[in-house]
C-alpha cells in the first residue's frame, strides 16, 4: 500500500465512525430521513459562507454549514407545528429548496468555486491526500485528516460524557423531561453534531452517501444486538469495515470510492437482514418450518391416538389418509412421519401406522396441553 | 417588458422551447396527481426513495442494453425503483427497524450503487455514454419531442388508471380498513397505486433528476391540500401546481445558462408552497393569524365593558362616569384600554362624560348584562 493509500483508507474509517454514532440515535428515534435533510441542506450553508469569507477551507465555513444543519431541523418543526403539513412532508418540503439554492449557486458561479455539482455529491475522497496540512513548513498530513479526527472526537466524547441522559430522551423522552434532562436542549446538541459531522463528510463522500454511511451501519447493529453500547460500539466496527472494503472495491473497479463505501455498507445489512441470528430471514424461515413441522407431528400423533383401536382405525392411520383429513400434500405427510418414526413416537407397517408408548404419551401431552 | 415579449414570441416559434415545456407540464400533472395521493397516505418521503433507487436502474439499462433511448432508460429506472419499494416494505414488515430508516437505507445504498455503475460508464471509452449524468440534477434542454412523446404517454396512461380506479384509491387513503372490510383488495390496490407513483416519478427523471425528484411529488400535493378539503379539488389543484411550476422551470433553465433544471423547477415549487402556506383561505397562517388577532381584540374589548359593568353595579346611578385609570388597573396585563373604549363608543355603548371618564349607555348595561349571562332582571 502507498501512502496516500492509507490516508485516504484512514480518512473513510473516521469518516465512517463518525457518521455512525450519530446516525445510532438518528435509527432509534426514528428521526433517519432528518439526516437526508440536513447533508443536503447544509450545501447552502456552505455556498453562502464561501461568498462572505471567499476562502474554502475557512473553519467559519463548517460553522455556517453547521448551523444551517441546525436551521434546518428548526424549519422543518416549526413547520410541522403550524399543523398544515405531516413531518414526513415537511421534510420533504424543505430540504428540497434549501438544497436547490445551493445548487444553483454553485452552478452559476462555477467558475469561481472549486466546488461543482458532481463533487457535491460524490465527494472527493480520491483527492483528498493532495490537500496537506502544513505546520512550520512541515508536511503532517491531509488536511481532512485532521478534520475528520477532531471530527470523530466530538463525537465520542459527546456519546460518552451524554450517554446516559442520550439513552434516557432516545428511549423515554417523556420520563427525561420529567427527570429534568432537557431534551430540548439534548436534541438541539445532538442535530448540530449531526451537522457538524455532515459537514465534516460531505467533502469526503458527497451529500447523499452521508446517509448511507449515518443509517447502514446503525441499522445493521441494529439487528444483531439488544443494548446500546453494543449497538453503538458495532455500528462504529460495521462502518469502518464498510469504508475499508469499499475503498478496496472501489480500486478493483476503478469506480466511486464513496459509492463503494455505501454498497458495501448496503451489503453489510442485507447479510445481517438474511443472517441475523434470530432476526434474520433465513433463521426465522428455518425456525417457522422447525415448528409446522413440530406442530404437524403433534397434529399426527392425535389423530392416530383418537383412532386407535377402533373399527376404522386401518383406513384412518394410513400415510395415504393424511392427505385426505389433515389436507397435506403427499411429500410433506412423508417428511412428518419420517420426522416422529426417527423421534420413535411412531412405527411403520406397511402402510399402516402404529403408536409407540413414547408416542402414545405425547399425545395426550398435546391433547391435555 | 420587451424581454418577455420576445421569451413569449420564442416559446410559440421556438421548436425545443416548446418541446421542453410540454414535456415538464406533462410530468408535472402527472406527479401532482399521485403525489396528492402519497402525501394524504403519508408515503411523502417515499418519491425521495424510489426516485434516487431509480438511479442504478438506469445506468444498468445503459450498460446491458448500449441504448440511450427513453423507453430502454426508464424500465430500467422503473425496475429498481419498483424494487426498492418493494425492499423498504419487505423490511418493515420482517424486522423492528422503522420506515424512516428502510427509506433512508435504500434510498443511499441504491444511489450509491448507482455512482459506482455511473463511474464506471464515464470510464468507458465510447463517446455515446455521454449525457447519463443529466440524470442526476436533471437538464431540460435535452428533452427531444420523442422523449416528450414517451413521457405524455405514460403520464395519460397513467391518469387514466387514476381516473379508473378512483373510488377505491379514495377509499384505500382515507379509509383501508374499510375498504378491506368492502371487500376490495386493499394489497392489489396498493401495489397498483405504488407502482403508478414509481411510473410518474420516473418519466420525471431526466427533467428534474433523480435528487430533487421527490419535491415533484410532495410540493404541488402539499400546497394544493391548503386550498381545499375536498380529494378531486386537490388533485386537480396540486396537478395544475406541478404543471405550472415544471413548465416555468423548465423554461428558464432552457433560456438562462447555467441554471439546472431539477433546482430550479424545485424553486419554483418552493414558493408556490410558501404562498400556498401563508394564503390560501381559511388554512393560510394569515388568515389564522388575522383571525387570532380579532379574536384576542374582541375578548379586550369584552372584558373592558365587564368591567365598566361591576363598577357601575357598585354605584346607584349606573350613568356615573369612570376615571380610566381605574379600567387600566382593572384590565392590567390586557392592555389596549385606550382602543377597546374608542371601539365601545363607536358601537354606541359607553359615552364619555364631560368630566373626561367614562359610563356605560343603556345599551351598553344591556350588552353587558347579556354578556355576563344574567339577563335582565337588574342589578
Amino acid at each position: 500500500m502507498t501512502a496516500p493509500q492509507i490516508e485516504i483508507q484512514v480518512i473513510a474509517v473516521l469518516v465512517a465512525v463518525s457518521c455512525a454514532l450519530p446516525g445510532t440515535f438518528l435509527v432509534l428515534r426514528r428521526m433517519a430521513m432528518m439526516s437526508d435533510a440536513i447533508s443536503h441542506s447544509i450545501l447552502l450553508g456552505i455556498v453562502l459562507a464561501f461568498f462572505v469569507t471567499r476562502d474554502l477551507t475557512s473553519p467559519f465555513l463548517v460553522a455556517a454549514a453547521a448551523l444551517t444543519g441546525v436551521l434546518t431541523v428548526t424549519l422543518v418543526e416549526l413547520l410541522n407545528r403550524t399543523g398544515l403539513v405531516r413531518e414526513d412532508a415537511a421534510i420533504g418540503l424543505t430540504f428540497p429548496a434549501l438544497f436547490s439554492a445551493g445548487v444553483i449557486l454553485v452552478a452559476r458561479y462555477a467558475g469561481s468555486i472549486h466546488l461543482d455539482t458532481d463533487a457535491v455529491l460524490l465527494g472527493e475522497l480520491a483527492f483528498a491526500p493532495f490537500n496537506r496540512l502544513v505546520v512550520l513548513g512541515y508536511d503532517i498530513g491531509p488536511r481532512a485528516l485532521y478534520m475528520m479526527a477532531g471530527i470523530t472526537a466530538l463525537n465520542i466524547l459527546f456519546v460518552a460524557v451524554f450517554f446516559k441522559e442520550l439513552k434516557l430522551a432516545t428511549f423515554d423522552p417523556g420520563l427525561a423531561a420529567v427527570l429534568g434532562f432537557s431534551p430540548g436542549v439534548l436534541h438541539y446538541a445532538s442535530m448540530a453534531l449531526v451537522s457538524l459531522t455532515a459537514v465534516g463528510s460531505f467533502d469526503a463522500v458527497g451529500s447523499i452517501l452521508v446517509v448511507a454511511l449515518m443509517i447502514a451501519p446503525p441499522a445493521t447493529a441494529y439487528l444483531l444486538v439488544d443494548r446500546l453500547s453494543t449497538m453503538l460500539l458495532l455500528s462504529a466496527l460495521l462502518g469502518a469495515a464498510g469504508a475499508v472494503s469499499g475503498y478496496w472495491v472501489a480500486h478493483a473497479l476503478d469506480a466511486s470510492i464513496a459509492g463503494s463505501m455505501a454498497s458495501m455498507s448496503g451489503l453489510l445489512f442485507a447479510a445481517a437482514y438474511l443472517a441475523a441470528p434470530g432476526r434474520g430471514l433465513i433463521p426465522i424461515t428455518l425456525r417457522r418450518s422447525r415448528q409446522r413441522l413440530e406442530f404437524a407431528q403433534r397434529m399426527l400423533l392425535v389423530h392416530l391416538y383418537n383412532h386407535e383401536g377402533l373399527p376404522d382405525a386401518g383406513r384412518e392411520n394410513r400415510v395415504e389418509h393424511l392427505h385426505e383429513h389433515l389436507k397435506w400434500d403427499r411429500s410433506f405427510a412423508e417428511r412428518v412421519v419420517g420426522a416422529a418414526r426417527d423421534r420413535r413416537l411412531v412405527e411403520r407397517r406397511d402402510s399402516l401406522l402404529i403408536l409407540t408408548d413414547a408416542g402414545r404419551e405425547a399425545a395426550r401431552d398435546a391433547m391435555v396441553g | 417588458m420587451e424581454t418577455a415579449l420576445k421569451f413569449l414570441a420564442d416559446l410559440f416559434s421556438n421548436h425545443t422551447l416548446r418541446t421542453v415545456g410540454m414535456g415538464a407540464v406533462f410530468l408535472g400533472i402527472a406527479n401532482g396527481v399521485l403525489g396528492s395521493f402519497a402525501v394524504l397516505r403519508k408515503q411523502s418521503l417515499l418519491g425521495d426513495a424510489i426516485s434516487h433507487a431509480a438511479l442504478p436502474g438506469i445506468a444498468l439499462a445503459f450498460l446491458l442494453t448500449g441504448s440511450k433511448s427513453a423507453p430502454v432508460l426508464l424500465l430500467g429506472a422503473a425496475a429498481a425503483g419498483w424494487l426498492g419499494t418493494l425492499f423498504i416494505m419487505s423490511v418493515v414488515k420482517n424486522t423492528r427497524i422503522k420506515y424512516d430508516s428502510a427509506l433512508g437505507l435504500v434510498l443511499s445504498v441504491f444511489f450509491g450503487f448507482g455512482l459506482i455503475l455511473l463511474t464506471r460508464i464515464q470510464r468507458m471509452p465510447v463517446a455515446a455514454q455521454a449525457g447519463l449524468d443529466t440524470f442526476l440534477f436533471g437538464q431540460a434542454a435535452t428533452l427531444l419531442l420523442r422523449d416528450v412523446a414517451t413521457i405524455g404517454a405514460l403520464g395519460a396512461a397513467v391518469l387514466v388508471l387514476v381516473a379508473v380506479f378512483w373510488k377505491e384509491f379514495k377509499l384505500l387513503c382515507f379509509d383501508p380498513d374499510f375498504a378491506h372490510c368492502l371487500g376490495f383488495p386493499v394489497r392489489a390496490l396498493d401495489i397498483l397505486l405504488t407502482a403508478l407513483l414509481v411510473t410518474s416519478i420516473v418519466i420525471g427523471l431526466q427533467t428534474v433528476g433523480v435528487v430533487l425528484m421527490s419535491a415533484m411529488v410532495v410540493a404541488p400535493a402539499a400546497a394544493a391540500r391548503q386550498w381545499t378539503d375536498r380529494l378531486g379539488a386537490m388533485v386537480a389543484i396540486s396537478a395544475f401546481f406541478g404543471a405550472l411550476a415544471g413548465g416555468a422551470g423548465a423554461l428558464a433553465s432552457s433560456v438562462v445558462a447555467h441554471l439546472p433544471t431539477g433546482p430550479t423547477i424545485v424553486l419554483c415549487l418552493s414558493a408556490i408552497v410558501i404562498v400556498s402556506l401563508l394564503m390560501a383561505p381559511n388554512r393560510g397562517l394569515v388568515w389564522g393569524w388575522a383571525r387570532e388577532r380579532l379574536n384576542r381584540r374582541r375578548i379586550m374589548v369584552d372584558a373592558v365593558l365587564a368591567d365598566l359593568h361591576v363598577l357601575a353595579l357598585r354605584h346607584e346611578d349606573p350613568g356615573h362616569g369612570h376615571p380610566i385609570s381605574v379600567l387600566r388597573t382593572m384590565s392590567l396585563g390586557h392592555g389596549g384600554v385606550d382602543r377597546s373604549l374608542e371601539l365601545l363608543r363607536k358601537r354606541g355603548l359607553v359615552r364619555k362624560t364631560e368630566g373626561g371618564t367614562w359610563s356605560l349607555t343603556p345599551d351598553g348595561l344591556a350588552e353587558a348584562r347579556r354578556l355576563s349571562g344574567k339577563g335582565d332582571e337588574g342589578p
